[in-house]
C-alpha cells in the first residue's frame, strides 16, 4: 500500500468511519458516496460501533505475499450490528474456537510491515467479545 | 441481430509450459483455429488475459499477440475481467461481428501462471477481489471462496465431503481430454484427505493453476457458410456484473451476476435451462460449481450440491458439467478459461469429444465467472443442422 492510499483511507481503517444514507437510512461500510440501496447520494459520515457477529470464516494456510509469518490466520465476514458485512481478520482467538455467530468487536492492529519503505500498516481486526459491555 | 457462428477452434494443453511464453502459447492456439477455419487474416483480435502485467511484466497484449501470431496491423486489444477475461473477450468478438463492423474476428484467451513463485501468483489472483477492503486484509482468492463455502455448509447443512463429486466427476472426464492438465481419476478418499488451502477449501476443491491458450474464430453467417467445418451458432452471449467485494452483496450465497447473465442468455437464445444439454460451468472451486448450478437455474437454492451427490452432473446425468475436465482438472489458466470452455462445448456439439461425447446434444451452455462472482459471461451454443 502506498503512503497516500494509507493516509486517504485512515478514517475507514482506524475508526470504521462509513456513511449513512440521508434518504433511506442505510449504513454503508466501506463508504461509497452513492447508496447501493436507493441509488441516491450518501456522503454523511457515520461511525460504526465495531460490534458484530461472525457470518463466515476461513483459516488461511497459503497466504498472499507479506502474510507468510502469520499462517495460519483466521479471516472472516463479520455481520456488523448496523447490518453491513465487513471482511477482516480475527485476532486473539485460536482458529479451532471460531464459530459462526460468535460475538466479536473491532480492534486496531498492525497488519504487516511493507518491505520496501518500511511502512507499517495498521488496520482493523476483530476479536471475540471478552466481557459484556456495561453500557 | 444477425446470426454469429464459431468456425474454428484451437487450444494448447494446459500445464507447466516452461518452454513457451505468452506469445508461443497464443500463437499455437490462434494458428490452429485459423487453419481449421481456413482463414489467413481475421479483421480483429480480442485477447482475454488477466495476469500478464503482474506475472510477466507484459501489457499491451493485443498488439503483442497479434504481431506474433502473424496478424500485425489488425485491430487487437486485451480484454480483462479477472477470471472471466476469456469469456469477456469472446463477448467482445461477438459484439464486433453482431454490430456488422466485422465479418470474421478471433477471440483468444491466454495465461502464463507457473513461472512466478506461488505466493506471487496468489497475490496476483487476489487482485480479482477488492484490493482495499478484501485483499489488504490478507484474504487470498481461495479464502474468499472459502467464506462462501463455509456459510453455504452452515445454512444448508452440508459437510465438506458432500462436495467431493464435483472434483471426482471433473477428474474422471479429464482423463479422456488430451489437453487437460490433470488427466487422471481421483477417489473420494483422496478428496477427504486433501491438504487444506483455506479451510474448508482443500487442494481438491480448487482448480489447477496452469499455462495455456485457446482461441475461436467468430464469423458472420455469410462468412460461416463457406467454411469447411460444421459451424456452431452462438445463440447467446451475455455479460453481467455484481459488486466486486462479497461483503457488498445483500445475499452473498446467490451469484446475482451469474443469474442475470444466464437470464439474458436464455432470453437471447429463446430457451430455458431444461433445454440445455450440458453446462461448462466455472468450477474454480467446488462451491462455485454449486452456486453456478443454482444461479443458472439448474437447481433450487441450496440444492446445487445435491446434483453432485446424486451424480446428475456426470456424462450420463441430467445436466453434465465439466465434460472435458472443467477448471478443476483440465486446468484454469485464468484468462484463457472462458475460451477453453467454449472450445470444449464446440467439440461436444460437433461430435468430436471422443470418449466423453454426449449423444445427440444440440445446445451447450458455458459460464465464465470473474472474481468471487463479480462478472459472469454466459454463452449458449447451438448445433444447427
Amino acid at each position: 500500500m502506498d503512503i497516500s492510499a494509507y493516509w486517504r483511507t485512515r478514517k475507514q481503517r482506524l475508526s470504521l468511519t462509513g456513511e449513512i444514507c440521508p434518504h433511506c437510512g442505510a449504513k454503508l461500510f466501506p463508504p461509497r458516496d452513492i447508496c447501493p440501496h436507493c441509488g441516491k447520494p450518501a456522503r454523511t459520515p457515520y461511525h460504526f460501533s465495531g460490534r458484530g457477529t461472525v457470518y463466515s470464516f476461513s483459516i488461511v494456510y497459503n497466504p498472499p505475499e507479506g502474510f507468510e509469518p502469520f499462517v495460519p490466520y483466521v479471516v472472516a465476514l463479520v455481520k456488523l450490528e448496523e447490518g453491513s458485512l465487513i471482511t477482516a481478520q480475527l485476532t486473539d482467538v485460536e482458529p479451532e474456537c471460531v464459530y459462526i455467530g460468535m460475538p466479536v468487536e473491532m480492534v486496531t492492529r498492525k497488519m504487516r510491515e511493507e518491505d520496501e519503505d518500511g511502512l507499517v500498516i495498521y488496520n482493523y481486526k476483530f476479536r471475540p467479545v471478552l466481557q459484556p459491555t456495561s453500557l | 441481430m444477425r446470426d454469429i457462428y464459431i468456425v474454428g477452434i484451437g487450444q494448447t494443453k494446459v500445464g507447466e509450459h516452461w518452454d513457451k511464453s505468452l506469445r508461443e502459447l497464443s500463437l499455437e492456439a490462434i494458428r490452429q483455429a485459423l487453419e481449421e477455419a481456413q482463414i489467413e487474416l481475421p479483421e480483429a483480435l480480442f485477447v482475454g488475459n488477466m495476469l500478464s502485467g503482474q506475472l510477466s511484466n507484459q501489457q499491451n497484449l493485443g498488439a503483442l499477440v497479434a504481431d506474433h501470431a502473424g496478424l500485425r496491423h489488425i485491430e487487437a486489444i486485451k480484454v480483462e475481467a479477472a477470471c472471466a477475461s476469456g469469456g469477456a473477450a469472446l463477448h467482445m468478438a461477438y459484439v464486433a461481428v453482431a454490430s456488422g463492423l466485422y465479418d470474421v474476428v478471433v477471440a483468444c484467451g491466454v495465461e502464463k501462471m507457473t513461472e512466478a513463485p506461488p505466493s506471487k501468483t496468489t497475490t496476483a489472483l487476489a487482485s480479482a477481489a477488492d484490493a482495499l477492503y478484501e485483499a489488504e486484509h490478507g484474504l487470498s482468492f481461495v479464502a474468499l471462496n472459502a467464506l462462501l463455502m463455509r456459510r453455504y455448509m452452515h445454512e444448508y447443512g452440508y459437510s465438506r465431503e458432500d462436495f467431493g463429486n464435483f472434483a471426482i466427476n471433473a477428474h474422471r472426464n479429464a482423463a479422456n481430454n488430451p489437453c487437460a492438465m490433470f488427466p487422471r481419476a481421483i477417489t473420494q478418499e483422496a478428496f477427504i484427505q486433501a491438504k487444506m488451502i483455506a479451510d474448508p477449501i482443500s487442494l481438491l476443491d480448487s482448480s489447477a493453476i496452469g499455462d495455456g491458450a485457446a482461441a475461436v474464430v467468430v464469423a458472420s453467417e455469410h462468412f460461416a457458410k463457406s467454411r469447411p467445418l460444421t459451424p456452431i451458432r452462438i445463440a447467446a452471449s451475455a455479460l453481467a456484473t455484481d459488486s466486486v467485494a462479497i461483503h457488498d452483496r445483500p445475499d452473498p450465497l446467490f451469484l446475482q451476476a451469474a443469474y442475470l447473465s444466464s437470464q439474458k442468455a436464455y432470453a437471447q437464445a429463446q430457451v430455458g435451462p431444461e433445454e440445455i444439454d450440458f453446462f461448462e460451468l466455472h468450477d474454480a472451486f467446488s462451491i462455485m460449481a454449486a452456486l453456478s448450478l443454482e444461479a443458472a437455474g439448474f437447481a433450487p437454492r441450496g440444492q446445487g450440491v445435491r446434483l453432485a451427490i446424486e451424480n446428475e452432473i456426470s456424462l450420463q446425468g441430467r445436466i453434465p458439467i465439466s465434460t472435458m475436465g472443467g477448471l478443476k482438472a483440465r486446468g484454469h489458466p485464468v484468462g484463457a478459461t472462458g475460451i477453453y470452455q467454449v472450445v470444449e462445448a464446440v467439440l461436444q456439439l460437433r461430435g468430436e469429444a471422443g470418449a466423453n461425447q454426449l449423444q445427440g446434444c444440440r445446445l451447450g451452455m458455458t459460464q465464465n465467472i470473474g472474481g468471487s462472482g463479480a462478472v459472469a459471461v454466459t454463452h449458449i451454443l447451438e448445433r444447427v443442422d
